[in-house]
């Protein structure tokens, strides 16, 4: 297996939050901590292009080469995760990342004495695996499950994919030379009606304006 | 006491004084390590306390790696692969 990784669609995510929605009811992230977050571009422009963003699980961490208790792990599938009980709440790895993906809860379930919090790619801590204390501090481990993270798998446009680092490549590069542009995208003759799509447009053959 | 016999005592004491103070230190590494994960493969159903097989997906073997890996591709493949099932 190759690594885990994430990919998220810019021409599909139409900023819905889905994603942001599915990863804080799995894992009950306290009100002000986003592991997920919906970032646009150009917001309100025609054309603007929205992202989804957490922990990328990098291959070469900054997080983990900054961390000066060094809380952080790699598992076998590439996922990057840390320990809360290392973790001194410091901030540094929150300096290091390009992504803005630690983040600092002051209270709540995840929040004792200022811990560190991030995406687990929904693979929990090193408490047991299904465990009451992994679920109190890192969440649903749904990886143990034989399940894909929540955000991806919730995701309506599946502009955000996550798995296998192989198979989330295959599917993104099958659909990019299936796609094509403009009437030739997917739906768009079923939702407009496209002469290029080979159906009748409005007001031909009969077909009502 | 004579003059040469003092200083050494005086540095004997000195040194001492070091060596006791670096005992007085607690140690602040991380003597255990972090702790690492138990591989997803294993499922959650090892021990007690844990939410057992009551959510995990039906396709794979706790314990099976392959079957774990196989059913995560499946899994990709049948969710977020629209192209398997329309064209």
């Amino acid at each position: 297996m190759a690594r885990m990784k994430f990919v998220c669609d810019a021409e599909r995510c139409i900023e819905c939050n889905g994603c942001v929605t599915a990863c804080k009811n799995e894992h009950e992230v306290p009100w002000g901590v986003n592991r997920r977050r919906v970032v646009t571009l150009n917001d309100g422009v025609p054309g603007e292009k929205s992202i989804s963003v957490a922990c990328m699980h990098c291959s070469d961490a900054p997080c983990m080469a900054v961390c000066p208790v060094q809380c952080f792990y790699r598992t076998e599938e590439g996922v990057v995760l840390h320990d809360k009980d290392v973790c001194i709440g410091c901030g540094y790895c929150s300096y290091a990342c390009p992504f803005g993906a630690p983040q600092f809860p002051t209270q709540g379930t995840f929040g004792a004495r200022g811990k560190m919090d991030k995406c687990t790619f929904c693979a929990g801590g090193p408490e047991a695996s299904g465990s009451a204390a992994e679920f109190e501090k890192y969440g649903r481990n749904r990886l143990a499950e034989g399940k894909l993270p929540a955000c991806a798998e919730m995701c309506s446009t599946k502009a955000l994919l996550a798995g296998d680092g192989d198979v989330v490549a295959d599917i993104f590069r099958t659909r990019v030379l299936h796609r094509g542009k403009g009437a030739e995208v997917w739906g768009w003759g079923t939702a407009y009606g496209s002469q290029q799509a080979g159906q009748p447009q409005a007001g031909e053959n009969g077909v009502k304006r | 006491m004579t003059g040469p016999h003092k200083t050494l005592a005086a540095c004997a004491a000195v040194v001492s004084l070091a060596l006791l103070g670096a005992c007085g230190e607690k140690p602040q590494t991380n003597a255990q390590g972090v702790k690492h994960d138990t591989a997803p493969w294993q499922g959650t159903a090892s021990a007690d306390g844990q939410t057992g097989k009551a959510f995990s997906a039906s396709g794979w073997q706790p314990g099976d790696k392959a079957s774990w890996e196989a059913e995560l591709k499946t899994r990709t493949q049948n969710g977020q692969n629209e192209y398997n099932r329309i064209r």
